[in-house]
């Protein structure tokens, strides 16, 4: 099944060699290039810089005090406090799938596999809208499971269960789609040698395979984080709209700016901006570590 | 052959298992959920909700706006990708880590932050608003929200494709007199035209589930500014689970069409690769 991310940006580029090519310094193709430049960067400009330069102008737009004034309020702080626990919750079980999935996928051949991998890549393909639905549908109060978990007095929807379960749902596959390529790529041999020579199970995985894929799973657990604590869609469907309760970062982002608090709602965003940033920066970091130590780059 | 090839690796059950136990409950059972739910319903009641007048007024809008959003992507897409892979400029590699940002960033933050820039007195809404061009509230701000969102994935298909292409070719094409734009025609896009597919159907696949940015810019009025993920939350909002799962069901299908087509794309694309290399 096809990879639904946006493949990593390639490295080595060529953008070097164009001056010094024939023919690169006619009017005609100078003309050409500046006008590409141009085209690209204001479609940039306008479609992703200023939106962003948006959150934090709008965030502070009365200054300094009342951008710090909006993360006392109770209902930010419960906002922030549920999407920590969140992703506190879900991104180490997404690692520890990741790591599971990508051990039995890439290290073992079975009949299958291709079935796991589309099911590992279907969440990714689908609606979040659909990705809280289904959750809905199964443990809501007319859902499969609805009247027994009544009866039982357990509430999954419109409670802390329901919004980790969206969640995951939406974030599992990011860290098992970056380490099923890697490891594959990196073989067997290294680990094979080990347990050949004697090593057991738990010991090749975290002395041979765990220093090989470290940038990778790095990777993934931040990007998973990223999504994870920025999820809109699905936790939306689950979550019931319950201040101070069940409202996450995203959440409440929607119900300060349907209020008409502005630098509130900006407020929130910027952290989540921030966040995103961190994200990329991180991203580049270890593609850079991994160009450094020599292994093979990821989506190549 | 049995189940599995032989291995002196270890860890396969306990591997194997957790990952298939995970992806039943995590997956398989919440689809059949889904399936199931719409399923039950008798095949008129199915019918008359994913072919009511106002979700087939969602569909025309998630739909449309997705491909022309997708569009945007395939025609700036590939000048940006072109730009970034071709030309050297300061703040080329800064530009280049951009691409990525629509894709770590919140949707919720992208829908107020566009909807911001784009209302009537917003930074870029405040000069179209003269020109007679409205994009908040309008179907044009869909759009451009969906634009946004799933630019990253049009332009990061492209730029390795836009490596690939064999500079000696060109300068053969122009040493022997061809002009820039022939040789565009005949040797760049050809080599590239796969990609841009690609690029275009996985830029469309997620444009069209989209939510968190697009409630923000649209007006959510019924048959003109309301997109079929809204429709289903507002259905699920009064309880009404099965019209939910219906129009889930319609776009679940939708979803698995646009992958059947991106595998196959992809597939037509390796062949073309190696009858090129033959």
């Amino acid at each position: 099944m096809a990879d639904p991310r946006p493949a990593a940006a390639p490295r080595g580029a060529t953008a070097a060699d164009a001056a010094t090519r024939p023919g690169s310094n006619t009017w005609g193709s100078k003309l050409v290039r500046w006008l590409f430049i141009a085209v690209s960067l204001s479609f940039l400009a306008a479609l992703l810089i200023a939106p962003v330069a948006t959150v934090f102008a709008t965030a502070l737009a009365h200054g300094l005090e009342p951008y710090l004034a909006s993360f006392a309020d109770q209902d930010t702080l419960a906002a922030i406090r549920l999407t920590l626990m969140t992703a506190a919750v879900v991104v180490p079980v997404n690692t520890l799938f990741g790591l599971a999935a990508a051990w039995a996928i890439a290290k073992f051949e079975f009949r299958g596999k291709s079935v796991l991998i589309t099911l590992i890549d279907l969440p990714l393909a689908i609606s979040p809208v659909i990705s809280g639905m289904v959750f809905v549908l199964l443990f809501g109060l007319h859902g499969w499971f609805g009247v027994w978990l009544e009866q039982h007095d357990i509430s999954i929807i419109f409670a802390l269960p329901g919004i980790l379960l969206a969640t995951m749902f939406v974030t599992f596959p990011y860290v098992a789609r970056e380490l099923i390529p890697l490891m594959q790529q990196l073989g067997n041999d290294e680990e094979e040698a080990a347990i050949t020579l004697g090593a057991g199970g738990w010991m090749t995985f975290f002395r041979v395979t765990l220093p090989r894929i470290r940038w990778g799973l790095l990777y993934g657990v931040i990007l998973s984080n990223a999504r994870a604590m920025g999820e809109f869609g699905a936790v939306s469907v689950v979550s019931g709209h319950i201040r101070g309760v069940t409202i996450t970062m995203p959440l409440h982002i929607e119900i300060l700016y349907n209020e008409y608090n502005f630098v509130g709602a900006f407020a929130v965003a910027s952290l989540l901006t921030l966040l995103a940033g961190l994200t990329l920066v991180v991203k580049n970091l270890v593609e850079r570590a991994r160009a450094a130590q020599g292994a093979p780059s990821e989506g190549a | 052959m049995s189940f599995r090839q032989p291995s002196v690796l270890p860890g396969f059950g306990l591997t194997f298992g957790f990952t298939s136990f995970f992806l039943g409950a995590m997956v398989l059972l919440p689809l059949a959920a889904l399936v199931l739910a719409a399923g039950s319903m008798h095949w008129s009641e199915f019918l008359a909700v994913v072919l009511s007048r106002r979700a087939l007024g969602s569909y025309q809008l998630s739909f449309g706006a997705s491909a022309l959003a997708a569009a945007i992507n395939a025609l700036f897409g590939f000048m940006l990708a072109w730009t970034l892979t071709r030309y050297e400029f300061p703040g080329r590699k800064l530009i280049d880590a951009l691409v990525d940002l629509p894709f770590a960033l919140p949707t919720a933050v992208s829908g107020i932050a566009l909807a911001t820039v784009f209302a009537r007195h917003g930074w870029i809404g405040r000069y179209l608003e003269p020109l007679g061009i409205k994009v908040a509230y309008t179907s044009l701000g869909v759009t451009l929200a969906l634009t946004l969102i799933s630019m990253p994935f049009a332009v990061r298909t492209l730029q390795p494709a836009l490596l690939e292409v064999q500079r000696d070719l060109e300068d053969a094409a122009e040493t022997l007199g061809a002009n820039r734009f022939y040789a565009f025609r005949r040797i760049i896009l050809p080599t590239v035209l796969p990609a841009l597919l690609t690029g275009f159907t996985l830029a469309f696949a997620r444009a069209v589930g989209e939510y968190g940015s697009v409630i923000f810019i649209a007006g959510n009025l019924p048959m003109q500014t309301e997109i079929t993920p809204l429709l289903i939350v507002i259905h699920l909002e009064q309880f009404d689970y099965r019209g939910a799962a219906a129009l889930g069901v319609v776009m679940l299908l939708m979803s698995f069409a646009v992958l059947l087509t991106i595998n196959l794309l992809q597939a037509w694309s390796r062949r073309r690769q190696l009858r090129a290399a033959r």
